[in-house]
């Protein structure tokens, strides 16, 4: 009775219960990040040099220069908001016979791999590597941009609606389908009320992601404000740099917000 | 019978008049709005090199074939670089994000009125500007290179990391966090023995998930000059060595999908 030790002190449990593993973790992290220092190379001269035009560049936030370059800006702007509006709608469009042939519940086989093998290739590259074919393709300016975004929300959209579609409730659908309705009849009065909900909210979230990515395809020639973001910064204009930047914040909250709201009010 | 035929049956009909007609109103304003835009991006575009893309895509599809793996001795270093710029700034974000979730966690925040804005503010910035614009930005004030790309990085994953992190932190149980106080514990006692147990799990996984993010934006970073595999895509692109682009993109999507399959174990493990 008494031969049993029990322990003093109360100690937390650690995340990784293998003590073993858990030290390897560690020693692992360890050699890693001595490797990472030793072959990264940093020219500390050259960081040293950039502290002052670091500080000047925030000092431009004080107060940014809105004025010199207005034409350019609401120019840029306003085409990065047309390049969202025209991608979004295409790439939603355009996802859901993706969405749904990309459904396990509701596809038949070859369909179904033919789909998740496209949405799969189209959302493993970024933005901007589609963007720099993409314009090689169809030439510098905003349709570049909008192909790319339509690409990139097809990928993002067809495979959260076909998961979407995959975690229906199959009894709605039946009972539709039991009716003798026809295919396109099925979708639409069996599928689509369950998952439109979400979609909507999905397409507002997306809507917002547009914006943000569209501010830097103009980068590589995509169209947009990225092109004219990319001069101020070029031509060392900071203050100009920090307007931008400002709107693009201020335009990325305001969707934020607003898509909350719509969201809210959808649902 | 004769009742049943003589009262007129009104067809099924999913809404009211009213409600129908909004629906109409609102395609009819969306769709004038989607064709107006569409009408001042096709002002813009040169068509001519539209309706030529199809030849060109088939030309440059020509070119890529093969791929030169001779070239892929030299991308070690690069994906090396690329690799690291991710880790190394998720680390960096992870660790930064951690005192400003906490700042803007309704529950453990210092002051609502004055400490939780500016830590909701610090995360919608970070959140609203992409990591190619930090690093454009990095690359003219501290010069090329892979710490351009870290900072980068990091500076993107804070908001991500922390608006994640604090909404863990304003789900916890209150009930362990209650009885930790009543024994008297002070502030810093309730956090760690409190608060910290019940989001670590949570923290591990967004950690991982933005690891995974991360991989795939530092292979665009050194198209602006940050370091990474992106500096070789866009000499080989420049210099139109298309069997060397082609080789770059195969690796990019080996390196996502090995990171993908990495943080999904990890995820499952920790969940």
């Amino acid at each position: 009775m008494t031969d049993v030790a029990l322990p003093r002190r109360w100690k937390k449990p650690p995340l990784i219960k293998s003590a073993f593993l858990r030290w390897s973790l560690g020693l692992g992290a360890a050699i890693y990040l001595a490797l990472v220092i030793q072959t990264t190379p940093v020219n500390w001269a050259r960081v040293w040099e950039g502290i002052p035009r670091g500080a000047r560049f925030i000092a431009a936030f004080f107060p940014p220069d809105f004025v010199t370059r207005s034409a350019e800006i609401i120019e840029g702007i306003s085409e990065s908001l047309w390049m969202t509006v025209v991608a979004t709608v295409i790439g939603i469009a355009l996802s859901v016979p993706f969405g749904i042939g990309a459904a396990k519940n509701i596809a038949p086989a070859p369909v179904y791999y033919f789909c998740r093998g496209f949405l799969a290739v189209s959302r493993s590259f970024q933005e901007i590597i589609l963007a720099i074919f993409f314009v090689k393709l169809f030439g510098f300016g905003p349709f570049a941009g909008v192909v790319t975004l339509s690409v990139a929300t097809i990928g993002f959209y067809g495979k959260l609606l076909a998961e979407d579609i995959e975690d229906m409730d199959m009894g709605q659908a039946e009972a539709v389908r039991a009716t003798g309705s026809s295919w396109l009849q099925w979708i639409n009065y069996g599928v689509q009320p369950q998952v439109m909900p979400r979609m909507i909210g999905l397409g507002l979230y997306r809507f917002d992601i547009n914006f943000r990515e569209s501010a830097v395809i103009g980068i590589v020639g995509g169209g947009g404000i990225g092109a004219t973001l990319n001069t101020a910064f070029d031509r060392y204009e900071f203050d100009s740099a920090a307007a931008i930047l400002l709107v693009i914040i201020g335009i990325v909250m305001i969707c934020e917000y607003g898509s909350g709201y719509l969201r809210k009010w959808v649902q | 019978m004769s009742v049943a035929a003589a009262t007129p049956h009104k067809a099924w009909q999913r809404r009211t008049p009213r409600a129908q007609f909004a629906v109409w109103a609102g395609w009819f304003f969306a769709t004038a709005l989607f064709v107006y835009c569409f009408s001042l991006i096709s002002e813009k575009t040169i068509w001519a090199f539209v309706t030529d893309a199809p030849a060109q895509a088939g030309d440059l599809a020509v070119r890529m074939v093969p791929p030169d793996w001779r070239y892929i001795r030299e991308l070690g270093r690069p994906i090396w670089d690329t690799i690291n710029m991710a880790t190394l700034g998720t680390a960096i974000a992870v660790v930064l994000a951690i005192p400003v979730a906490y700042c803007a966690a309704r529950n453990t925040t210092p002051s609502v009125a004055l400490v939780r804005p500016v830590a909701l503010f610090i995360i919608v910035s970070s959140r609203s500007i992409n990591a190619l614009i930090w690093a454009l930005m990095l690359v003219t004030i501290i010069g090329p290179g892979v710490l351009a790309g870290i900072i980068a990085i990091a500076l993107r994953s804070i908001g991500f990391c922390a608006k994640l992190l604090y909404e863990a932190i304003e789900e916890i149980d209150e009930s362990q966090v209650e009885a930790v106080r009543a024994t008297g514990a002070s502030r810093a006692q309730v956090t760690t023995y409190g608060i910290v147990p019940q989001v670590l799990p949570a923290f591990a996984g967004i950690s991982v998930f933005r690891w995974d993010i991360n991989i795939r934006e530092s292979t665009v970073l050194g198209l602006v000059g940050a370091g990474g595999i992106g500096l070789q895509l866009n000499a080989a692109i420049t210099q139109l060595y298309w069997t060397q682009v082609s080789l770059i993109l195969l690796v990019i999507i080996g390196t996502v999908i090995v990171s993908e399959w990495v943080s999904a174990k990890v995820r499952h493990a920790i969940i």
